[in-house]
C-alpha cells in the first residue's frame, strides 16, 4: 500500500471516528441523565421530571441512532483499511471488541426499543429498568473501547509471537493496561460534561425567552450542579493522566507541551508555533519553570524534549500542541461557568442573569469540541505508532489502493455532512421548542409519548 | 477449555450470528425495499412502525458478525475486508442512510420527510445489493497470497455477483413482505400479500438460477454437489439433497400460505428459504472461510483469545437471545393503523 493510500486511510479513520465520537460522548451522559430523571419522577411523582424525561428522550433517540450507524462503520474499518494491524493485534484486542458487542451493544439496542416505544406496554418499574440498562450499556461500551484503545497507547500483558502476532500473556494486564483507569475516568467524565453543557445550553436558551419556564429552570440547575462538580474533577483526572503520559509516552508529552530540548525547569508555552522542520518553536509566549511544575510536579524537574527522539519517531507537534490547548482552554471555561452558575444559584437564580444564560447557551457545543480535541491529543500524540512501540501506523495498513480509499473518503464526507446537518437541525428544532405541554403524560392516546412517533408533526 | 475444538465452535458461532443477521435484518431491509411500492405516507408510517422496535437489535448481529470475525478468525477478517473494500463501504453508507431515516423521517417536515423516505428505500436497496455482491464475490473465491488479499479492487464485480445481488434484494423483499403480513391488517396487509406473491416468484426464479450458476462457478463446488465432468454422482449428492429440498419446501409453504390467506405461514416459509440458501452456500465450501484457499482453522485466532471470546459468548448469548425474545414478545401483535399520525 502506497503512502498516499495510508494517508487517506488515516484521514478517513480520523474523520469517521471523530464524527462517531460526538454521539456516544453525548448519549453516555444523556442515558445516565434520563435514568436520573425517570428515577426522580417515579420517586417524587412531579410531572416536571416526566416532561423533562420525555423531552430529552426524543433528543436521545436521534443522537443514539446516529451513534449506532456511525459506529457500525468502525467495526468494519479496522479490516478494510488496517488489515495488517487487525491481524497482528486481534489476539489481544479482538476479545475486547467482541465483548463490547456481546455485553453492551445488544443490551442497548434491545432495551432502547422498550425505552422509546414500550411506554404503554410495560409498567413504570420495568420501563425504568430499561432506561437504567441502556445507561449501563453505554458505560460498558465505553469501558471496552477505552480498554482496547488504552492497550494501543500503553500495551501490557502481551508477548510478540514468532509470526509477528501479539499474544496475550495476562488478560487482566492487557484489559487494565497502565493508562486505562485514568483514560476511562477521563472519557466518562467528558461524556457527563458534554451532556451537562448541552442540557444547560438548551435550558438557558428557553429561559432567555421565558425565564419562568418551570422544566428549564430545574434542568438548568441540574446541569450547573453537574458541570460545577465534574469540570474541576476532570482537570484533576487530566492532570493525573498527564503525569503518567510523561512516564509512559514521553514523546507525546513533549509534543503536548512543545518541549524540544531535554532540560530542567521547562517553561510552559501558553502559545507557540512548533515546527518539526526546524525542530523548534518559531514563536512562543512562555512562563518560565511552569512547564516542569505542571508536567512533573516540580519546577526544577528535568523533562524530556522531542529532540531525544529520532525525527521519524516524533508525533505531529503542531496538531497535538494546539489540540491540547483547545481542550484545556475549554475545560477552564467550563470550570468558570460552573462556579459562576453556582454563585448565581445562591444569589437568587441563574435565570435572572441574561449574561449567564447567553454564556451557558454559547458553551453548549464546548464539550463536543473538547472531546474531539482531547481525542486528537491522544491519537495524534501516539503517532507514528499504531500500537505504542510495537507497530508503526504505516505497517498496519491494508493492501488497498489510493483510488478506493479516496472514493470511500469522499462518500463519507458527503453522507456525514448530510446526516450531520439534518440531525443538528432536528435536534436544535426540538431544543428551540423546549420541554412543555407536548411532552405530557401518556393519556388516552394509544401511542406512547415516549415513542419517536409522538414526535412526528401532524401531516401538513 | 482443553479438549474442545475451539475453531469449530467459533465457526458455528460466527455462522449463526451471520445467519441471524440475514434473517432478522433481512426482513427489516425488505420492508425498506418495498417502500417505493407503498400507497402513501400513512402506509409507509405503519411499515416503519412494524420494524422500529427491532431494527437496531437486528443490525447488532452485523456488528457481531464483523467484530466476531475480527476476534475469532482475524486471518479471514484481514483478507475479506480489503477484498470487498468497495461493497463493504457501500453497505455501510447505505445502512447509515436508512438507519438515520427511522428518526429523521419523523422529524422532517414536507421536504425533509420526502428526502428521508427516499433515503430509507435507497439505503435498504443499496445495503441489500452490496451484501449480495459480497456473497457473490465470496462464492467466486478470493485471491490470496502470503495470508493477505492479493487481487484487484473489482474482482467481485462479475455477472454472477450481480445475479446474487439481485437475488438477495428479491429474497429480502420476500422476507419484508411476509413480515408485513404478520404485523399489519386491512389494506396494507392486502398489499403485503401481493408483494409477497411477486417477491416469492422472483426469489424462486433467482434462487434456481443462482444455485445452478454456483455449481459452475468453481469445479470444486460442482464436485461437492456430485456434478463431476457432466455426470451425476449420487453418493456425493444424496447427503446434501435435504438442503435444496428444504428450500423448495419453504417456497411451497409461502405459496400455500398465500393461497390460504394465512398471516404467519408465508413468513415461516421465507425463513426456511433463506436457511436453505445459507446452508447450501456453507455446504459448498466448508471448511474454507476464505474460498478456496484458507480454511477456518488457518484463519483462527490464538487459542487463548478464542477461549476467552467463546467463554464470553457462552455466558452472554443465552442472555442476548433472552432479551431479544423479550423485545419480540413485548411488541407482538399487529401494528396500530394510525401509527405515525399522533
Amino acid at each position: 500500500m502506497g503512502l498516499d493510500a495510508i494517508l487517506l486511510s488515516r484521514l478517513q479513520f480520523a474523520f469517521t471516528i471523530a464524527f462517531h465520537i460526538i454521539f456516544p460522548s453525548f448519549t453516555i451522559g444523556l442515558a445516565s441523565y434520563l435514568a436520573v430523571l425517570e428515577g426522580l419522577w417515579l420517586a417524587t411523582k412531579r410531572e416536571a421530571f416526566q416532561r423533562l424525561y420525555l423531552f430529552w428522550l426524543k433528543v436521545f433517540a436521534i443522537s443514539f441512532g446516529m451513534g449506532v450507524v456511525t459506529g457500525v462503520v468502525m467495526s468494519y474499518e479496522f479490516g478494510t483499511n488496517w488489515s495488517v494491524f487487525s491481524r497482528a493485534s486481534a489476539p489481544v484486542i479482538g476479545p475486547m471488541l467482541a465483548f463490547e458487542v456481546l455485553t453492551a451493544f445488544f443490551l442497548e439496542s434491545s432495551f432502547l426499543g422498550v425505552m422509546l416505544m414500550g411506554w404503554k406496554r410495560v409498567g413504570p418499574g420495568l420501563h425504568f429498568t430499561a432506561t437504567c440498562l441502556v445507561a449501563f450499556g453505554t458505560l460498558l461500551s465505553a469501558f471496552w473501547i477505552i480498554s482496547a484503545n488504552s492497550f494501543m497507547q500503553t500495551p501490557a500483558g502481551f508477548a510478540i509471537g514468532a509470526d509477528g502476532r501479539l499474544l496475550a500473556t495476562s488478560w487482566v494486564a492487557a484489559i487494565f493496561s497502565p493508562s486505562f483507569p485514568e483514560r476511562f475516568a477521563h472519557m466518562v467524565l467528558a461524556a457527563y460534561l458534554v451532556t451537562a453543557l448541552v442540557v444547560g445550553a438548551a435550558s438557558a436558551f428557553i429561559l432567555l425567552r421565558n425565564k419562568d419556564q418551570a422544566e428549564s429552570r430545574i434542568a438548568l440547575r441540574m446541569a450547573i450542579a453537574m458541570f460545577a462538580m465534574v469540570a474541576p474533577l476532570q482537570l484533576l483526572v487530566g492532570d493525573y493522566a498527564g503525569k503518567h503520559i510523561r512516564m509512559d509516552q514521553p514523546s507525546k508529552l513533549a509534543a503536548i507541551e512543545a518541549f524540544w530540548e531535554t532540560k530542567a525547569g521547562q517553561p510552559f508555552h501558553i502559545i507557540a508555533w512548533p515546527d518539526r522542520k526546524i525542530a523548534g518553536n518559531r514563536f512562543e509566549v512562555s512562563i518560565p519553570h511552569l512547564g516542569s511544575l505542571i508536567t512533573a510536579g516540580d519546577a526544577n524537574a528535568t523533562v524530556t524534549g522531542l529532540k531525544a527522539f529520532a525525527p521519524g519517531d516524533r508525533p505531529p507537534v503542531f496538531i497535538v500542541f494546539w489540540a491540547f490547548r483547545i481542550m484545556v482552554g475549554l475545560g477552564l471555561a467550563m470550570i468558570g461557568l460552573g462556579a459562576w452558575g453556582v454563585w448565581l444559584i445562591f444569589r437568587g437564580g441563574p435565570e435572572r442573569s441574561r449574561l449567564f444564560l447567553c454564556a451557558a447557551t454559547l458553551m453548549g457545543p464546548a464539550g463536543f469540541i473538547a472531546v474531539i480535541a482531547g481525542w486528537t491529543v491522544a491519537e495524534v500524540g501516539r503517532q507514528p505508532w499504531v500500537v505504542w512501540h510495537v507497530m508503526r501506523t504505516t505497517s498496519g495498513a491494508s493492501p488497498v489502493g489510493a483510488h478506493q480509499v479516496s472514493a470511500s473518503l469522499l462518500a463519507f464526507l458527503v453522507v456525514y455532512a448530510i446526516i450531520f446537518v439534518a440531525g443538528a437541525l432536528y435536534i436544535l428544532r426540538l431544543m428551540a421548542r423546549g420541554p412543555g405541554e407536548e411532552d405530557a403524560a401518556p393519556a388516552a392516546a394509544d401511542r406512547a409519548p415516549g415513542s419517536p412517533f409522538a414526535a412526528a408533526p401532524t401531516e401538513p | 477449555m482443553a479438549g474442545l475444538d475451539l475453531p469449530l465452535i467459533g465457526v458455528v458461532v460466527i455462522a449463526t450470528a451471520v445467519l441471524l443477521y440475514v434473517l432478522l435484518d433481512g426482513f427489516d431491509l425488505g420492508v425498506g425495499i418495498l417502500f417505493p411500492f407503498a400507497r402513501g405516507s400513512g402506509e409507509r408510517d405503519v411499515m416503519m412502525a412494524s420494524i422500529a422496535p427491532y431494527w437496531d437489535g437486528n443490525e447488532t448481529w452485523l456488528v457481531l458478525g464483523g467484530g466476531g470475525l475480527f476476534a475469532v478468525f482475524p486471518g479471514a477478517y484481514a483478507i475479506l475486508m480489503p477484498a470487498f473494500y468497495l461493497p463493504v463501504m457501500g453497505m455501510l453508507l447505505s445502512l447509515i442512510l436508512r438507519g438515520v431515516a427511522f428518526e429523521f423521517r419523523l422529524h422532517g417536515r414536507r421536504r425533509g420527510k420526502r428526502l428521508w423516505t427516499i433515503a430509507f428505500a435507497a439505503g435498504s436497496i443499496g445495503a441489500a445489493l452490496a451484501q449480495g455482491l459480497i456473497v457473490g464475490g465470496f462464492v467466486q473465491g478470493v485471491k490470496v497470497a502470503h495470508d493477505a488479499f492479493a487481487g484487484g479492487p473489482f474482482d467481485w464485480a462479475t455477472l454472477y455477483s450481480l445475479l446474487t445481488a439481485v437475488g438477495v434484494v428479491a429474497g429480502y423483499a420476500l422476507l419484508g413482505a411476509t413480515w408485513l403480513m404478520v404485523k399489519t391488517s386491512d389494506d396494507l396487509h392486502g398489499d403485503a400479500r401481493r408483494w409477497a406473491g411477486a417477491a416469492a416468484v422472483a426469489t424462486a426464479v433467482l434462487l434456481a438460477v443462482v444455485s445452478l450458476a454456483t455449481l459452475g462457478v468453481d469445479p470444486r463446488v460442482g464436485a461437492r454437489w456430485g456434478f463431476v465432468a457432466g455426470r451425476i454422482d449420487l453418493a456425493h449428492m444424496s447427503p446434501r439433497l435435504p438442503i435444496p429440498v428444504l428450500g423448495v419446501a419453504g417456497l411451497a409453504l409461502v405459496f400455500w400460505g398465500l393461497r390460504r390467506s394465512a398471516h404467519r405461514l408465508p413468513f415461516a416459509g421465507a425463513l426456511l428459504v433463506f436457511l436453505s440458501g445459507y446452508l447450501g452456500l456453507a455446504a459448498s465450501f466448508f471448511p474454507a472461510i476464505v474460498p478456496y484457499d484458507v480454511s477456518f482453522r488457518e484463519a483462527a485466532n490464538s487459542p487463548g483469545a478464542m477461549a476467552l471470546v467463546l467463554a464470553g459468548v457462552a455466558m452472554m448469548l443465552p442472555l442476548i437471545l433472552g432479551y431479544t425474545a423479550f423485545v419480540y414478545w413485548l411488541f407482538r401483535g399487529k401494528v396500530a393503523a394510525d401509527a405515525g399520525h399522533h
